[in-house]
């Protein structure tokens, strides 16, 4: 194996990125606390970290969903679908520590200073959208906050949501809180009451931002979504991260992630997204018969 | 013992002996193994010591040449060593990714009668012996109470941090990856040169005293403007490299299986994706790899390839052989091992399966037309001339550009091409901020960027008001041991020759 040479592994800092609260939101959700002075000084709205969790891992990019100067620590908010992120769903408990965690990554969001605003979270995009309503809400805007979840039980962070939002709609597929829908259904709802909104941030798995794009489309309401494409490094070297905006290339990593919806074309995002699928299922199902999985025998991972 | 003169030294220049390339291309170890002690006995043997020395001038970091290789003669390979890392701490690295035939070799005297001297197969072979021995120089350093903050551990940032530290400054090194060593670590091959090699190498900068902090995004995690205002640097040297890889521009860039070379390198070697699913990253490459563009990184790109089992690896490049920007002895290589070249040759689209992923490239037939500006004959197309090659993964090695990392979190003069605006002495637009390499000249070599780093060294010992050595006129007798400053000013550095 090669590692870091020893000299270099001695110069490391033994104390950084140490896991120091976790949180778990559902059977698959998981939210991480690491301590990272720094970097919680330095992150803003809309950036995004490179995490590795051990020394022959891959480089995965996670939006940062919350940061405290006080506490000196960010959150990260990850979803448990692959080897990588079901690994660490196992070894990342409190007191253990990341291997890698880089960052603030990419071009902070923009917040303008507007008068009303909806920000708009579905799935894993709930949390990384929160750090912008929370900024917009410190900026002086009206903050519409619409989030979206398949069920009640799997609700998470409504009442950090409730505290920045001056109106919040709960959207749940099967009705069981809020409105039964899609949180396009919300766009709609609050598109409706407040005609005035001047721009809607939308964060969450590529379809749903393309279809909150094409929910503000024919109102012409500026929509940003945050896109989290496949990369490796994260600092615009490999450009595995480049999407078509506008019909123009653009690398995620360093001229985003958060562009224009109206103009992102998410059809190619998706596509690229599953560039690794196959590779995905292999390093999944190898992991789940290995020794390290602790996963219930009973449930296969991948059907 | 009679003066050495062309007619009496060893007429041919001694061959390195490489593995059989059906060998290996079947494996990652090194292609080149290196001389023997008598390979570079008789080698050394072959350098006149000619009064001139103008490979000490075709030396980007004027490394003593005819020093060492005197010490070679000699049959002191430990100084040899010495003289060697009195300029260069990366002797086994540069020996190996120098490109030496347009530099020290060839302005050698002896290649204006026989094949010139083989400079950069004896600084490996010293560097190689140093590695073996574990040789060190346990540096006895003065500290000056100055502190030097280095951005990006690539060669460049290598360099200058080394020179700073031996300065008695103290040190700091930031990259943005988990390992450092830049493009040494995530570009350049194993079986061009070992990571074992770049770590060892690396661990000589450290025992200097300098410390390296990676995961460390400078621009994003603080800024330039931080690190000398807040953050307590009296200097800061930016060797952040090129990055940002260039695509054409034509049609189906975006399909799965199209990738720039900086992407695959570094999955393969930095990221190890040709042990997945051992290692966790994968790389997914095809049975038919096509390489667009023909430079070192192209040969990197292609010979990794065909290791990692790839049935065919074809090179498209729009004009000839002849303009080929990679050493001549990579494009041998690359071809030996089963490298198909198209000369004059195109893509205009990438064509899918319908299931987005690469299928083949629709190409064009070029000519050489008229000498453009850099005075290469421009390539034409030939009209009519298109045609569908198979493939089902492309990768671009057609350059990079600059990083926007820098201009988007300071603001440092940028020229128009975004790379950072810089004079010979490495100064940039604000005072103490020095930077080298590819972020201000573009993608190039790594020697020139350690060049760049040496050269931003001295620049910044100006600035901080230390004096060099090099204007001391120290006495040969007192070169192997001091590499300081000056002894009333107590920032000298005394090496200890180790045993």
């Amino acid at each position: 194996m090669i590692g870091l040479c020893p000299a270099v592994a001695e110069s490391r800092d033994p104390a950084m990125y140490d896991i120091v609260a976790r949180e778990d939101f559902s059977e698959s959700t998981f939210l991480l606390e690491v301590k990272h002075p720094l970097l919680a000084k330095a992150a803003k709205p809309g950036q995004f970290v490179i995490v590795m969790s051990q020394a022959d891992g891959e480089r995965i990019p996670l939006t940062i969903a919350d940061f405290s100067v006080e506490r000196g620590t960010v959150t990260l908010v990850i979803q448990a679908v692959g080897k990588t992120t079901m690994e660490m769903q196992q070894r990342c408990v409190v007191g253990s520590a990341l291997y890698a965690l880089v960052g603030p990554m990419g071009t902070p969001s923009h917040i303008g200073k507007l008068g009303k605003v909806a920000c708009v979270g579905g799935g894993l995009g709930v949390a990384p959208v929160y750090p912008q309503a929370r900024a917009f809400k410190e900026n002086g805007a009206y903050v519409v906050g619409i989030i979206g979840f398949r069920s009640k039980d799997l609700i998470f962070w409504q009442d950090k949501f409730e505290k920045v939002c001056d109106e919040l709609i709960i959207c749940t597929d099967d009705g069981s809180a809020g409105i039964k829908g899609l949180v396009t259904d919300g766009i709609h709802m609050a598109i409706d009451k407040h005609p005035d909104i001047e721009e809607v941030v939308a964060i969450g798995p590529p379809v749903m931002m393309k279809f909150c794009a094409e929910a503000t489309r024919p109102r012409d309401i500026k929509t940003t979504v945050s896109l989290n494409p496949i990369m490796v490094d994260g600092t615009g070297m490999c450009g595995g991260c480049r999407v078509s905006v506008g019909g123009e290339m653009r690398f995620c990593c360093v001229d985003g992630p958060d562009f224009d919806g109206h103009q992102v074309n998410f059809d190619e995002l998706m596509r690229r997204l599953a560039r690794f699928r196959d590779d995905e299922r292999v390093a999944l199902e190898r992991w789940s018969r290995s020794d390290n999985c602790r996963m219930g025998t009973e449930e296969p991972a991948i059907e | 013992m009679a003066k050495k003169t062309i007619r009496n030294i060893p007429q041919d220049r001694t061959a390195m002996p490489v593995q059989k390339p059906e060998d290996r291309v079947c494996n990652f170890s090194e292609v080149a193994l290196g001389y023997s002690v008598a390979n570079a006995l008789n080698e050394a043997e072959r350098c006149i010591m000619c009064p001139q020395e103008p490979c000490v001038k075709g030396c980007p970091v004027q490394i003593d040449i005819p020093g060492f290789i005197q010490k070679i003669c000699d049959q002191n390979i430990r100084g040899a060593y010495d003289v060697l890392t009195e300029a260069n701490l990366l002797p086994a690295i540069c020996g190996r990714v120098c490109p030496q035939e347009s530099q020290c070799e060839q302005v050698c005297v002896v290649g204006d009668h026989l094949e010139p001297v083989a400079i950069g197969r004896l600084e490996r072979f010293v560097g190689d012996a140093a590695v073996a021995e574990g040789w060190t120089n346990e540096p006895e350093i003065e500290p000056n109470g100055r502190r030097v903050a280095v951005v990006g551990a690539g060669p460049a940032g290598i360099a200058c941090a080394a020179d700073m530290a031996k300065a008695g400054c103290e040190v700091v090194i930031y990259d943005a990856l988990h390992r450092p060593g830049g493009v040494l670590s995530y570009g350049i091959p194993e079986f061009r040169l070992p990571n074992s090699i770049v770590d060892d190498e690396f661990s000589k900068v450290i025992q200097l005293g300098v410390k390296v902090e990676c995961n460390t995004l400078v621009g994003r995690l603080f800024t330039i403007e931080q690190l000398r205002e807040e953050m307590g640097f009296d200097a800061v040297f930016i060797g952040t490299g090129a990055g940002y890889p260039s695509f054409m521009g034509i049609p189906g860039e975006s399909l799965n299986g199209v990738l720039s070379a900086n992407e695959f390198l570094t999955r393969c070697n930095l990221m190890q994706a040709g042990e997945f699913p051992r290692k966790d990253t994968p790389l997914h490459l095809g049975r038919k790899v096509v390489v667009i563009g023909s430079g070192n990184t192209a040969m990197d790109a292609m010979r990794v390839s065909l290791r990692l089992g790839a049935e065919e690896v074809h090179c498209l490049y729009r004009r000839t052989r002849t303009e080929s920007p990679a050493r001549a002895e990579e494009v041998n290589h690359a071809e030996e091992e089963g490298v198909i070249f198209h000369w004059l040759t195109a893509p205009v689209e990438i064509l899918d399966d319908g299931d987005s992923n690469v299928r083949a490239l629709r190409c064009i037939r070029m000519e050489l037309g008229e000498p453009d500006q850099s005075g290469r004959r421009r390539p034409v197309p030939i009209e009519a001339s298109e045609y569908e090659f198979e493939a089902d993964t492309v990768i671009y090695a057609i350059g990079t550009n600059a990083n926007p990392i820098m201009g988007q979190t300071s603001d440092l003069e940028l020229n128009k091409w975004g790379y950072i605006e810089a004079d010979e002495q490495q100064q940039t637009s604000h005072a103490g901020v020095f930077a080298g390499g590819d972020i201000v000249t573009g993608a190039a070599t790594v020697i020139l960027a350690m060049g760049a780093g040496r050269q931003a060294a001295r620049s910044m010992k100006a600035y901080l008001g230390l004096l060099d050595p090099q204007e001391m006129g120290v006495s040969e007798a007192d070169r192997p041991r001091i590499f300081g400053i000056d002894a009333r000013q107590r920032n000298f550095h005394r090496v200890r020759l180790g045993v």
